[in-house]
Order: C-alpha cells, then structure tokens, then sequence
C-alpha cells in the first residue's frame, strides 16, 4: 500500500468541505493533480493545494492508497466522503461529515469527530479515538435510509441522535451516549458501553441497542420480555432483554412477529 | 422587433400537417410568419429535426401541494443539482431536486426538453394563489392551472337537482376567481368520501352525505363543459385508480363520454380526457395475480373518438406521488411505509403525498412500465394519446426523453426488460415483448404537442401554422438518418440545439441562454351573473369556508402576465 501524507500549510477562514479527500479520488493521480482538486469554503471554491502540502504516493487504486493528514483539521468536514476502499488517518480533531456515505475501506479519526459521523454508511470501518458530536450513523435529513452496513466505533462518548433509520451495520460508542438512540430503525446494531439518558428505540421496527450503563428514561414502547446471556463486541454478559416499540409497526417473518430489542446489561 | 429565420430543418407539425417535410420556419414579432426580410437572424437547422414547442397536458409543477412535497424531501436534492458558484454567476437561479424539482428548474429543464408550455393537473381552488405565486417564479414556460372539481360541494348539489345551467355559472366563476383553465376531476366523490373514512372504488359507488354517485359527477360536469364550450374538456383521473381490476372502472367511466357532443370554437373534438391512463388499466384481483388491461382499454379508446388519453409512464425511478385523491396516498403508504402526507381543502378537495420508489427489481413496477408503453403502441391515432409521467407520479418529467426512446425503439425496451430481476414475469403478466411497432418522430410530435395543444383547445397558439406563437424546438436529429443507438435519442430530446420562445432563443446547445416573458393562460367565460348561483355562493361562504368572499379570488394583480382565453356564452 502507498501513502500519501497531507501536511496543513493553511487554515481556512470558515470551515473547509474536503469531500475530494479520499482514497478514490487521489489514486492514480500525481502530487501536483491532487493538489488541484476541489474544496469548497461556503461558496469559495478552493484547491486542495491552498491548504495542504502533499507528499509521498497515492496507489494506483483506492484500496492501494493510504491517506495520513496532519496538521489542526477541526475547521475541516467531509473527509472519506463516498470512499469505497483505502484508508484515512486523520492526526487531529475533525468536523463533520468524516467517511459520510462510504461504502468501503477505513478510517480513523485521532482526535474527536463532529456530527453526521458515517451517516448514510453502507460498509467499511471508522474508528474515532475522542468523542463524537450528534447524529453518528443516522440518515441525511429527510431520508428513511441510514446506516446500512460497516463498523462505526467511538472510544468517547456521542451526542444524541445515534444510528437514526439505521438499517443495518453496528456503532459502539464505548462511552455515555445522550437521547434518541436507533429511532425509525429498520435493521442495525447500537452498542452503548457507558450511560444512555433516554429515548432508546423510539419508533424502532427492528434493530438491537446494547445499554452497558444505566438507561435514564426509557420508552413506555417497551416490555421486559426475558434475561438472557449475549455476547457482545467479543465478550459474554447478561442482559434483561426488552421488546419494541411496541406502537410501531412490526414485520412477520416465518409465522412470527420480529420486534425491536433494547438489553439492558445487569 | 427580431426576425428570424430557421432553415433546412425537417419539420414536423402534425397541426399544419407537416411530416418531416425540408422546410423553413419564419418568424416575426414573436409569431410565426409566412416570410421575413433579408435582416432576418439565420439559424442554419441542416440536418436537424424541428417541431412546435412541446405541450404537457397533465403535471404536476406548481402550488401547496408540490411545495409540499419539496418540505418533505429534503433528501431528493440530495448530492444533485449545482448549489454554488457557477449557475448563479451566469446571472440565473440555482436548479435543485428531482422528482420535486424547484420552480427554476422545472422552467430550465422543460425547456432544455424543448417544452413551452404547461398545464398544472390539480389546483385546489382556495390554493389558487400559491399555484399563481409559483408560476410567477418558474421561467420560460407558459402555464396554466386547472381547478379540481369532482369533490366540490357546489357542482355536488348543482348536479344532483339537475341544475345545468347554475353548474356552468357556478364553474365560470370559479375558472374566473382562481384564473383557472378547465374542470380538473380526480376520484369524483371518493376525495370527498375519504373525509369521512371512505372511499368511492367505482362509479356507481354514492357519496356519503350527498346522495350522488361518481357516475352521475362525471356525466354533470361533461355536461356543463360543453354547455360552456371550454377550450378543454373534462380532464379526468377516475375512481380506483391503481388497483388490480380497475381497467372495468376506467372503461366505464369512460363510457359516460358516449353520446355527449361538444361544440366550441377551439378545434377541440374530445369531450373526456382520461390522465394517466396506466395507473387505470390494470387486471387481476391483487398484486399476485396483476397484470395488463392496457388492451382493453386502448380498445375502447380507439373506437371513440370524443375520448383523449394521456400515458403516465412509469419511468422506473425513485420519484414523489402526489394527488388529490387522498384515499389513494393513504393506501399506497400502507405499502411502502415511507412517508405521508395528508390535506383536506375544506368544500373543495384533499391530497396526500408519498415519496415511493419504481424499482426494475419489483414485478408490479416492471408490469406497469409495460403497461403504459402499450397504451402507447396500442394506440390506432396518436394525436388522442399524449407522452406524460404523470410528473412526479410515475416518475419526473425530465424523464420524457427516455420514453420518447422506448416509444421509438424496441431495443431500448428490450435493454430494460433485460435489467428487470422478473423479466419472465413481468413478460407473462403483459404484452410488451411481443409489440415490434416502432414509433416515428411524427408519431411523437402528435404525442408530446400536436395532440395535447389540439385536446387543449390551444392548436392556434401552440403549433407552427401561421400566426401561432413563435415556439420552436430544434432538435439534432437528423431525420433521415436516426441513429441506431437509442441513447442517442434520448440525449436528442433531453437537450435541445434550440429552443425558441415567442421569437427569442431561449436554449442554445443545452444552455439557457435567456429568460423571455412568460404567461398565464386562463379561461374567461363572459356570461350573464346568475343571481341564484350567487347567492348560493355568498351562503356558503358565510356558512362553511373559513375564509370570507371578499378574500377569496385570485387578485388580477396577483396573476402574473395573465392571457385570457375567451369565449361567450348568451
């Protein structure tokens, strides 16, 4: 695998849109046509090139190519938009948007992420060694299609609206998470290792949240079914387990209803 | 002002019975002339293929129920559309969305497609001013709006006591008050019933409350339309729509049109222009068991002439429904669990919206995109049976130029029955596979402006005999030699060489290039006030609107660049 380092010469005087930074869009492509490619500061269309200072090799194709960027980012959104394969590091805190929409490869964030962390993900992987902001895994504005698929961790904690529309793939946020939690999930898998303070699986029609630490306020939707023994991110715990919600509509797959479950970690 | 002349083009004009004839096209001060001077602005059309602007019969473009659907996507202008920079500093507005395109997108693309004109398909009339608002902020296109009339308690009442003639006054005052065009009906009395929980699923199905049936709705208002003498006729979306087995319903509700004769002075010959004729003309008893009744019902339509049809083509795409047939929305997000929306008009009408996705890989969507393509092929006189979408409910109208392909080319219909998961289903469940006819670039300029400005009662001014509107659409098509490719004819008719309006290039090359004026066409009938009917309407209003009188017609200022179309009626 190649690598291409990115080193910041610039800050912007807003905040930066790096949508062209990712593994699909340098491969092939030699320092000077990478540095040409767009960027947008509101309705100031920039070169990368006016922020960044690039060095090494891209590969010849997106999974060849490792992309390192350096330098204080967190003025800087989009990074791995749409990527489908390769990998990202990013050595700082970012904003928002990080791996929007990808479909492949991976990506990690040093720092703390913003909002819209992997929204509308369908596959790949993106590891945030902070904290995530709002809206990690959820679906654009006005969407009914989340998360689909891939792998969103989060060491810190998260804001609220987590893996909204979700319908597939899993996000572990490994610290406290605040409200709304799989709401409208179809699909999916939520891992919450610290708190949660409420509003877990509203309007859930299927999907699973894993709640280590205390859940606030949880829904009425819901009804203690059983206790049960799962594993979860590679190991073994005890769960109440919690069906749901129960004013939503439910499918029926071989004669038997498919509800929404919430374990609740004893 | 300008003249201009086009030269070498093969023009087709089924209006001035021009079929691809080597021919040029003068113009002086905005129309259509016999010859212009040796000043004239030249456009060298060798080569290419020239028609009228087009005519769409039936869209849905403008007004609370569109811009609704706009509120509640958000995501359809998701990653389209040029939001920064370029567009805007080119002096034009910004295009966004797809199936619910802005209003400045909608006046681009139609006439990057060569449009001109169009006839927005469903106006609630206490909405009247937000439809006219918007046509005032769509570019390039004239347009007009029509009223909906099959749920409104008046014509109800009017034509239950067999009042005639209070009926016509009553709707040559409404046509007046909201600046509106002709009689919009959609699921007569089943809009109506929804208010209470119900439905009218066929024609002889009553009203709640107002002891009247859809049939006797239809035939009443046919009635009164030619009473009138309206530029267009009755325009009708009938009860059942999009229910296996509704083709019985459409054939019967077409049959009210039999024996009625229209007389106007507008060359019009319908009196019932039946919309989106596939989404009527389905068999089967559920979606198991569903396929075509195109053959049925196209049987019926070309053995009558009073009738006029338009296609509502299923494109295969994620798009936005949206009509005032409430119950039909209801039921259709009982299916896909999307989104809905729900209206009720007051005494007038009701809609819903749903956002639903035409998947290739569903066998219902690959049938109905059978089905509206052999409406088309079946049919025996193309000037009665107009290319729409039914925009955006069988899918956008920029999608017209994929159609046309269809339409033309049994290649391109079989490329796409070859991407459809239940191809062999889809085959078995309808007739497409075996129908070889091709059609003809005249065939498609009697579909997309011939046809629907003749239905319209609009031939004069939207076609290229002498004295009509200066609407041209130049094509690079070489008629002689159409490409064997039909993507190349697709790419023809989705981005004009030219297009002209009222005399002015307002495409060039796929590019807007100006921004002319534009009207709003409405229906002025000049006919005595009749007293009974306006008392009837100062009491309900007093009674049931929640508006008063006095703040509920469309202001004449409000109306932007109004182009009345008149005619009297002692």
């Amino acid at each position: 695998m190649e690598t291409i380092t990115m080193n910041l010469v610039s800050q912007p005087e807003l905040f930066l849109e790096c949508y062209s930074v990712s593994p699909d869009q340098f491969a092939g492509k030699s320092l000077a046509e990478i540095a040409t490619l767009p960027a947008h500061e509101g309705k100031i269309q920039w070169k990368l090139g006016d922020f960044f200072k690039f060095e090494g090799k891209a590969g010849e194709t997106a999974a060849d190519t490792k992309v390192v960027v350096n330098g204080n980012v967190r003025r800087m959104k989009r990074f791995g938009q749409k990527m489908s394969a390769g990998e990202i590091v990013i050595n700082s805190d970012t904003d928002m948007y990080i791996g929007g929409w990808m479909t492949g490869g991976k990506i990690t964030v040093k720092g703390n992420a913003d909002s819209f962390l992997g929204i509308g993900m369908e596959d790949g992987e993106i590891l945030v060694e902070g904290d995530a902001q709002n809206h990690v895994g959820c679906a654009y504005r006005g969407d009914w299609r989340g998360m689909k698929g891939g792998l969103i961790r989060v060491k810190g904690k998260a804001g609220n609206d987590i893996g909204t529309f979700m319908t597939g793939g899993t996000i572990i946020i490994e610290g406290d998470a605040f409200i709304h939690v799989l709401t409208h999930a179809e699909g999916g898998t939520v891992i919450i290792k610290g708190d949660a303070h409420g509003r877990v699986g509203g309007q859930m029609v299927k999907g699973d949240a894993y709640i280590f630490g205390n859940l606030l306020y949880p829904l009425p939707g819901f009804k203690k079914v059983a206790t049960v023994e799962k594993e979860v991110d590679g190991a073994t715990y005890t769960f109440d387990q919690y069906i749901g919600d129960l004013g939503e509509r439910k499918e029926k797959k071989k004669g038997e209803i498919i509800y929404g479950n919430i374990y609740l970690k004893k | 002002m300008a003249e201009l002349l086009i030269k070498n083009g093969y023009v087709f004009d089924p209006i001035s019975g021009m079929k691809g004839d080597k021919a040029d096209i003068a113009i002086k001060d905005g129309k259509i002339a016999d010859k212009v001077s040796s000043k004239a602005q030249v456009i060298d059309a060798s080569g290419k293929t020239i028609m009228a602007g087009g005519v769409d019969i039936h869209t849905h473009v403008a007004g609370p129920k569109v811009n609704l659907g706009r509120e509640m996507r958000p995501e359809d202008k998701f990653f389209r559309g040029e939001y920064r920079g370029g567009i805007v500093k080119q002096g034009r507005r910004m295009e966004m969305g797809f199936s619910i395109p802005s209003t400045w997108k909608t006046g681009y693309a139609y006439a990057r497609m060569g449009y001109t004109f169009t006839n927005e398909a469903a106006m609630p009339p206490l909405m009247a001013p937000h439809v006219h608002e918007e046509f005032r902020d769509t570019p390039i296109l004239d347009q007009a709006a029509m009223p909906v009339f099959g749920n409104n308690w008046f014509c109800f009442e009017y034509i239950k006591n067999k009042e005639l003639e209070n009926n016509a006054a009553y709707i040559a005052w409404l046509l007046k008050a909201t600046k509106g065009f002709g009689i919009k009906v959609v699921n007569p009395g089943g809009t109506e019933a929804w208010a209470w929980g119900e439905n009218c699923t066929s024609i002889h199905d009553p009203v709640p409350y107002f002891d009247i049936t859809p049939a006797e709705i239809v035939k009443g208002l046919i009635e009164a339309n030619e009473y009138l003498g309206l530029p267009h006729s009755v325009h009708i979306h009938g009860n059942n729509l999009g229910n296996p087995g509704n083709y019985k319903d459409t054939i019967d509700t077409l049959k009210l049109s039999e024996g009625i004769k229209t007389k106007n002075k507008f060359g019009r010959e319908q009196v019932l222009h039946n919309t989106h004729l596939q989404f009527h003309s389905y068999k089967g008893t559920s979606w198991a068991d569903f396929e075509s009744g195109a053959k049925e019902v196209m049987d019926y339509v070309n053995n009558n002439k009073q009738i006029t049809v338009d296609i509502g083509q299923v494109t295969l795409d994620e798009t936005t429904t949206m009509t005032a047939d409430g119950p039909f929305e209801y039921h259709l997000n009982q299916l896909n669990h999307i989104k809905w929306a729900n209206v009720d008009i007051e005494l007038e009408t009701g809609s819903g919206i749903v956002p639903y996705i035409y998947d290739k890989n569903i066998k219902v969507c690959g049938i109905q995109w059978a089905i509206g393509l052999e409406i088309a092929l079946y049919a025996k006189d193309l000037m009665r049976v107009h290319i729409t979408t039914d925009h955006p409910n069988a899918g956008p109208f920029t999608r017209y130029p994929r159609v046309i392909k269809w339409l033309m080319s049994q290649k391109a219909r079989e490329e796409t029955l070859d991407t459809m998961k239940w191809k062999s289903k889809v085959i078995a469940a309808s007739n497409i596979a075996s129908m070889d006819r091709e059609l003809g670039l005249y065939d498609i300029a009697m579909m997309t402006r011939a046809g629907p400005a003749k239905a319209l009662g609009l031939a004069d001014i939207y076609g290229l005999a002498k004295g009509a509107d200066a609407n041209v659409a130049i094509y690079d098509l070489d008629a002689n030699n159409l490409p064997s490719d039909p993507e190349l004819i697709e790419a023809a008719f989705l981005s004009t060489a030219y297009t002209i309006k009222e005399g002015v290039v307002v495409v060039k090359d796929g590019t807007i290039v100006a921004e002319p004026p534009k009207y709003t066409l409405w229906t002025k009938v000049n006919m005595p006030e009749n007293a009974q009917v306006m008392h009837d309407i100062k009491e309900k209003f007093a009674r049931n609107y929640t508006v008063n009188l006095e703040n509920y017609a469309v202001f004449d200022e409000h109306v932007h660049n109004a182009r009345a179309i008149e005619l009297d009626v002692a």
